[in-house]
């Protein structure tokens, strides 16, 4: 552990500091520290009022986003090895969020967004239990299952320049999620997703610039669900299924 | 939530670009090339062709949609592309400038094309 990288961390503690500032630590590491184990050896041994989201380590509690180098990335998934080259780490909170304090981005409205699509199963009549399991097939799961695979880490978010300038935006992630849902065989809530979907906050503010598909740690790819989401949103400019999900009984 | 008038432009846009990946290579290569290189010791017989075909009103409608599907696909991409790109303008001129000129240039396409061999 005698090797030392470069860490520049953005600082910002809302009731000390009027605007984010810089703080630089020296970082021993190994062929496989993390960036969120160089923030736990910094929290640990250098400043321990360094705050950052964390939990898993292991790329599925979508806690531990961040910028590195101006580019969104899950801290635990980023390897100090990969930045040798650059010689020096810039670590700051997700973009396109307000900083609720040093790497700790504000993602209420990510969360807004999620819950606003109906992200659930939705069906028009209940099923008897007698009826037994509500089955598919592989190809029917194959449809969705990639689009169910989103951790909720917010870094499609922090990537895309449209949710950036208009945070109305419901965004890659909560289009994707939409999108699962309409594509599951066993749900019928279509028609009231797509009210939110055919509006210009919803599938109609990407301009497709794909930095979403590439930032995503799951390799969900958003932008292909968002297009997606397009051509049932033209489909139903003609069809006009989309109900207004405030008229519906438990919208 | 109010919905959005963005299919009409998306679908010519859409439209376009499908027609401008599938067909937009084979008709320059044979319009561009293959008819200039391989008949280019009769530009006569490649000129009567060419207006044979215009002059068929299907000839015409096809002619029609991949210069406006065209059109209207090109400027669909550079009326985002000022947006992504912070252009400030008033987002009323630029519908005009950008589908406005779409428009208008189909309409002289299409006035061009009727006029051939009538």
């Amino acid at each position: 552990m005698s090797q030392t990288i470069r860490i520049q961390l953005e600082r910002y503690r809302p009731e000390e500091d009027s605007e984010p500032w810089q703080q630089t630590v020296e970082v021993p590491y190994h062929r496989d520290t993390s960036v969120l184990d160089a923030l736990n050896y910094i929290k640990d041994h250098v400043d321990p009022s360094l705050s950052y989201r964390w939990s898993c380590r292991m790329a599925i509690c979508g806690s531990c986003g961040v910028m590195i180098n101006d580019e969104p990335r899950l801290g635990c998934k980023t390897f100090l090895r990969e930045y040798l080259d650059a010689g020096e780490l810039r670590v700051r909170a997700m973009d396109n969020f307000p900083i609720e304090r040093d790497l700790i981005a504000d993602i209420g409205g990510l969360v807004g967004h999620i819950e606003s699509v109906d992200p659930f199963l939705i069906v028009d009549a209940e099923r008897p239990l007698s009826e037994g399991e509500n089955l598919q097939t592989p190809l029917q799961l194959e449809r969705y299952e990639a689009f169910s695979e989103c951790i909720n880490c917010g870094l499609c978010y922090a990537a895309c320049p449209q949710f950036g300038r208009n945070p109305q935006f419901l965004g890659p992630a909560a289009i994707t999620l939409a999108q699962r849902y309409n594509l599951d065989s066993r749900d019928d809530g279509t028609p009231r997703r797509l009210a939110y979907l055919n509006a210009e906050e919803g599938v109609w503010s990407c301009t497709f610039v794909g930095y979403c598909s590439e930032v995503c740690p799951k390799a969900v790819d958003p932008a292909a669900a968002i297009n997606q989401g397009k051509v049932s949103s033209t489909l139903d400019f003609v069809q006009r299924r989309a109900v207004d999900p405030v008229s519906t009984e438990d919208g | 939530m109010r919905r959005s008038n963005e299919p009409i432009a998306w679908s010519l846009f859409g439209a376009g670009g499908m027609l401008l990946a599938f067909v937009g290579p084979g008709l320059i290569v044979v319009t561009g090339l293959l008819l200039g290189v391989l008949l280019a010791d009769q530009p006569a017989s490649v000129y009567e062709s060419l207006l044979r075909w215009l002059s068929h009103p299907l000839g015409k409608l096809l002619m029609l949609s991949v210069v406006a599907l065209s059109l209207y696909h090109t400027c669909h991409r550079l009326y985002h592309a000022t947006h992504d790109l912070h252009l400030r303008a008033p987002n009323a001129l630029m519908l005009v400038l950008f589908y406005g000129g779409a428009t208008v240039l189909s309409g002289i396409t299409a006035v061009v094309l009727w006029s051939i061999g009538a």
